[in-house]
């Protein structure tokens, strides 16, 4: 996903996801979850032909997108991994875990390992409280994540 | 004298009409219902505090300052946000509130800078004022934190500081001094309807972005300086108050741009403009404004402008400066003597519509009563011409029948000919607002205008006519709206005659008018054209709007009455919602026209053969009135030609460069002996000008102005007359020179006089403008108030009147030496001809004329983008740079007329209206070629126009 692609490769392949996705009722956050999903990220390119489809102004479309820290402008790793950092995770050892996995993988929340296989991001609550710390690998999530669990995630990245 | 208060209520007003009592601070108040807490308090006098909440949008409820307690209810609702309801008893100061606001108060002022004394907005800042209002006395947070305030914290750079964006001309946008309460972004979607502002990011890291994270200036900004004027604080700030400081005095006073007549103060400190804030209460605005009216003022104290009057004997003699009392005796004597000489008829003048009514009146009666014939013409001639001819034929009288408010109630809208949002913007955004609400548009213009599709804004119909087809295109939609049975019989039978509705109605329903008839040489797909029929006589109230792309063909009086005709047959006159709405060019130009100053009518529309009217005038004037209509513009220059006109007064128009076949133009003003042009620049005539008089603008001087809702609005002086005196001043002391004996010592009197001799004017005067804040005439003793919308009761001529609309196709064709049709028009950012946006900072926007042609056109001529183009038609050649659009169709190109380096009108032809003679801008058969440079007519002129711009003992003038 990160080789790079031509502003008109992006901009032929945005209008096919647009237009499919164009019909529902509210369309922008699916199509912005369907672009960055071809994309990897949301190129700065799409912003302005998402405005045209949808007749919105550019402007607009920016507010939406940087609203969202799930919306990223520039490409990610192959995996990304999610670490709850809201307060019941951290009641419940989130911050060591927080640290551990940095130390593991050797990288920030926001980075991307320079093999860009993962890039580790924050999150403020996946609804798993109960299951505290909370974290999410690409969708999947996990709960109780102690040191065994950890390690497990790790190797799955690592493949 | 003082600054013009206005209150800010906070949120909107209610429409409702149902009142509503309850009890504020122990107060009771009565309000329609809907209003808000907040709003209900301020009209008691009691103010809420609040920073994100301004009565020009929504109410938004983010600054949580506004928060009251309201008995029975739990919490601290926002008052903004809260809606009145009957026996609610609300306490705005409790000691609750008064800690919950000290507290959000401190949030905000842990992360704005404290530069106070040395800020723009100081004296003008409503956090300062919320601060003091609050009793903010500390900031527990302290000011060391994360901030957005300081470009480095402790040696390290904030990543969180952004420099000011300076890009924009007239204001900055300083993002450290932002409280992000959404008012910028809000009125750029709600007032502007541009959306070019949105808040990005989240949290903390919320800020202002025009587009997406651009500049200002290169984003989708318009400038209208919504934005500015709803910021609290001082991050959107004029770069004039930067500079000058806070005005301390202001005066209520109207636009001199386009014919929306927008309400502005003049914000002043001493005798300098500091800036022009849109009015409120402003009729025509609403407390709108665009780019044009709230900051292109700077033409007047541009370097260019002249302030003596200048002699010179020959156009090829440098211009020697003189005493005014020289010029008005030199111009006196030339006048007499030619008059003398080649007769009475060998003299003229041109009045303007960029001049008030007075100043219009008196440039008229000097030629009526001075000159003694009615060699008097102004530039409606070129533009509105056939609206004056159309609508006097078809209701009885020359105006648009609605106010602009009007739209706030129309369900379809046509616009035709007219490009709203770059040539009326206000009006525009007017439109845009009423759209987003629902209302359907059909845009019928050969060019896609940005009306078509634009953000939230998207015509249910576009007709892409060729251009010079309106009538044919017009009478196709009255045929399906006869022949599928979708008139308003009743509305016919009860204004109409409904024996000229069946004739009409006859003739319509030929096949020969039918969509699909028609289809072959208008280019408008019959199914588009039969549903947009259907759409505008079943949608509701049906308005029309029309423009100079309606009235400059060879038939525009044709297509004025196809309007009118469709309107009629819908029944679309004669309540708000509806109407035909001619969108006038110029700021005064409705007054003009009002005012008398076409060749064959005295003021008030009235012919000069009538002797009853000519009577009125003689007594009060003393003289003996020349019954026969006098000669108009083109046929001055003809007679110039010919040899038997000879000297010319011109107020305030650049025939030269605004008029048709300017070789034709050119030619006439250098036939004559003594060409006087009064105005504020040495315009393209002035080339060919024997005296200039220097001018005064709309700043310098007291008047009215009628807008193209027939609204008189008041122009006051705000400074003293650079040049010394204002217009009215000049063209009475020319007219004492000549030996008349006029002595007005206020613009008042001559509207006194204009009243007196006018009945549509008769209740008008200064003191009952004062009063009513601004009438619409006619205003009589039958309509006390003026008249907001026309024919209300029944017609003006009584019956309306149905005209057979035959469409015959101009003489100006394509073929295969000139095979593509040209159009031209305006660009928001420029006015007409230029010569005051040129020389204000609007420039930035708009620097040349550009063509725009069709990439199929462009690739043919192997033409790319930005290309120099060689633009060719029967009459002239010239050059410019292309802009490849697929705006346009293939087979038409598309130009403005702002840069009189391009020169457009050497191009047009001289075809005109067959009613009017007004000229046909807006088809004219061309040829586009690649070139590279400027043709021989350009370098001659530009020769031309420098020589004759040398004043003796100065540099030359730069242009």
């Amino acid at each position: 996903m990160t080789m790079r692609i031509s502003a008109d490769e992006i901009a032929l392949r945005s209008r096919d996801i647009i237009h499919d996705l164009k019909p529902l009722e509210g369309p922008m956050l699916p199509i912005l979850h369907a672009l960055q999903a071809e994309f990897g990220y949301l190129p700065d390119a799409v912003k302005p032909i998402i405005a045209d489809e949808l007749n919105l102004s550019r402007a607009e479309v920016h507010g939406v997108v940087t609203f969202y820290p799930d919306f990223r402008d520039h490409p990610g790793g192959r995996h990304v991994l999610k670490i709850c950092r809201a307060e019941a995770c951290q009641s419940m050892g989130g911050d060591d875990l927080a640290d551990r996995v940095r130390s593991l993988l050797g990288i920030d929340f926001h980075q991307t390992t320079p093999d860009d296989a993962v890039t580790l991001e924050p999150v403020y609550c996946l609804g798993l409280c109960a299951c505290a710390p909370a974290a999410m690998l690409d969708g999947a999530v996990y709960g109780r994540v102690d040191e065994h669990c950890l390690s497990e995630i790790v190797a799955e990245l690592r493949q | 004298m003082s600054l013009v208060h206005e209150i800010d209520y906070g949120t909107p007003a209610s429409r409702s009409e149902k009142q509503v009592t309850l009890t504020i601070d122990g107060r009771a108040v009565t309000v329609p219902e809907g209003t808000s807490i907040m709003r209900a308090s301020m009209e008691a006098g009691i103010q809420i505090p609040k920073l994100c909440a301004t009565d020009m949008v929504d109410a938004f409820g983010s600054c949580r300052l506004c928060l009251v307690e309201v008995e029975g209810r739990n919490g601290t609702p926002s008052s903004c946000t809260t809606p009145v309801a009957a026996n609610m008893v609300v306490h705005t100061q409790t000691n609750r509130l008064k800690d919950i606001r000290r507290g959000v108060m401190e949030l905000y002022i842990s992360d704005h800078p404290l530069d106070c004394l040395t800020c723009a907005a100081n004296g003008d800042c409503e956090l300062q004022d919320m601060a003091g209002a609050v009793g903010l006395r500390d900031v527990r947070y302290g000011y060391d934190g994360g901030n957005h305030v300081r470009a480095r914290n402790d040696g390290e750079i904030n990543a969180r500081w952004m420099p000011k964006d300076e890009s924009n001309p007239y204001f900055t946008y300083d993002p450290s001094k932002c409280i992000v309460c959404s008012r910028c972004v809000r009125a750029c979607e709600e007032v502007q309807g541009t959306f070019a502002l949105t808040i990005e990011g989240r949290g903390f890291e919320s800020r202002v972005s025009p587009g997406a994270h651009e500049h200002f200036l290169e984003s989708e900004c318009v400038s209208c300086g919504a934005c500015v004027q709803a910021c609290p604080t001082a991050t959107l700030t004029e770069k004039s108050v930067i500079a000058i400081g806070q005005p301390e005095h202001s005066a209520v006073t109207t636009c001199a741009y386009c014919g929306v007549g927008c309400s502005f103060k003049a914000e002043m400190r001493g005798e300098e403009l500091v800036r022009m804030v849109p009015w409120k209460d402003g009729q025509a605005n609403r407390g709108h404004s665009c780019v044009k009216g709230r900051f292109a003022y700077g033409y007047a104290s541009h370097k260019d402008r002249i302030l003596n009057p200048m002699i010179r004997e020959k156009i090829s003699d440098p211009w020697r400066e003189v005493s005014w009392e020289e010029a008005f005796s030199h111009v006196a004597t030339e006048l007499r003597r030619l008059q003398y000489q080649y007769g009475r008829e060998s003299i003229g003048g041109i009045t303007s519509s960029r001049c008030t009514n007075e100043e219009t009146f008196l440039v008229q009666k000097l030629v009526r009563a001075g000159f003694g014939n009615n060699n008097v013409d102004t530039c409606a001639r070129v533009c509105h011409s056939p609206t004056g001819y159309g609508l006097g034929q078809a209701f009885g009288t020359s105006a648009g029948t609605q106010n602009f408010d009007s739209i706030e109630q129309s369900d379809v809208v046509i616009v035709i000919g007219a490009n709203p949002t770059d040539g009326h913007p206000v009006f525009g955004s007017r439109l845009k607002k009423r759209l987003r609400q629902g209302a359907k548009l059909i845009v019928i213009d050969p060019r896609r205008i940005d009306l078509v599709r634009t953000p939230h804004v998207e015509a249910a119909y576009h007709l892409p006519l060729k251009p010079g087809t309106n009538v044919a295109v017009m009478t196709a939609l009255a045929h399906v709206i006869v022949n599928e049975g979708l008139a308003n019989e009743q509305f016919i039978r009860e204004r109409c005659d409904w024996s000229e509705f069946e004739d009409w109605a006859a003739f319509v329903s030929e096949e020969a008018h039918s969509p699909e008839a028609t289809e072959s040489f208008t280019g408008v797909p019959a199914n588009l054209l039969r549903g947009a029929a259907r759409l505008f006589a079943t949608g509701g109230n049906g308005a029309i709007y029309y423009g100079l792309g309606v009235t400059e063909h060879s038939q525009g009086s044709t297509t004025v009455m196809a309007i009118a005709n469709l309107a009629m047959a819908t029944g679309n006159i004669g309540r708000p919602g509806v109407g035909v709405n001619p969108l006038r060019g110029q700021n005064n130009v409705q007054g003009s026209c009002d005012m008398g100053s076409f060749p064959h009518e005295l003021p008030g529309y009235r012919h000069i053969s009538d002797d009853a009217t000519r009577d009125t005038f003689e007594k009060l004037w003393g003289v003996t009135l020349d019954n026969e209509p006098g000669l108009r513009i083109p046929n001055m220059l003809d007679a110039a030609v010919e040899g038997t006109f000879k000297a010319i007064y011109i107020q305030g128009e650049d025939i030269l460069q605004s008029d048709p076949d300017t070789k034709h133009v050119s030619a006439g003003l250098a036939a004559m002996e003594c060409v006087v042009v009064h105005d504020l620049f040495l315009n393209e005539t002035a080339n060919y000008a024997h005296v200039f008089l220097p001018g005064s603008t709309f700043l310098e001087k007291d008047g009215t102005f009628t807008n193209a809702e027939r609204r008189i609005n008041r122009v006051r002086k705000v400074m003293s007359p650079k040049n010394g005196y204002a217009d009215w001043e000049v063209t009475q002391k020319l007219a004492q020179a000549m030996g008349l004996n006029w002595n007005y010592a206020h613009p008042s009197q001559i509207m006194d006089e204009v009243a007196a001799t006018t009945p549509s004017f008769a209740l008008v005067s200064y003191d009952y403008l004062e009063k009513m804040g601004s009438v619409q005439w006619p205003c009589n003793e039958a309509h006390p108030q003026g008249s907001p919308i026309m024919h209300v009761d029944g017609f003006v001529r009584g019956k309306g009147k149905f005209i057979r609309t035959e469409y015959v196709a101009t003489d100006e064709r394509t073929g295969p030496r000139f095979p593509l049709l040209l159009t031209t028009g305006r660009i928001l950012s420029q006015y007409n001809v230029g010569a005051q946006t040129r020389r204000t900072e609007n420039v930035a926007w708009h620097a040349e004329d550009r063509l725009e042609i069709h990439p199929h056109d462009a690739e043919q001529r192997g033409i790319k983008d930005g290309d120099w183009i060689k633009l060719a038609s029967r009459s002239g050649d010239t050059t410019l740079r292309a802009l490849i659009t697929d705006r346009v169709s293939p087979g038409v190109v598309y130009t403005t007329f702002h840069h009189p380096d391009t020169q457009a009108n050497v191009i047009t032809t001289d075809f005109s209206d067959w009613a009017t003679n007004c000229p046909e801008y807006k088809v004219t058969a061309v040829q586009v070629s690649p070139s590279n440079g400027p043709t021989e007519w350009q370098e001659d002129y530009n020769d031309l126009s420098r020589r004759s711009r040398r004043v003796a003992g100065k540099m030359e003038a730069a242009e």
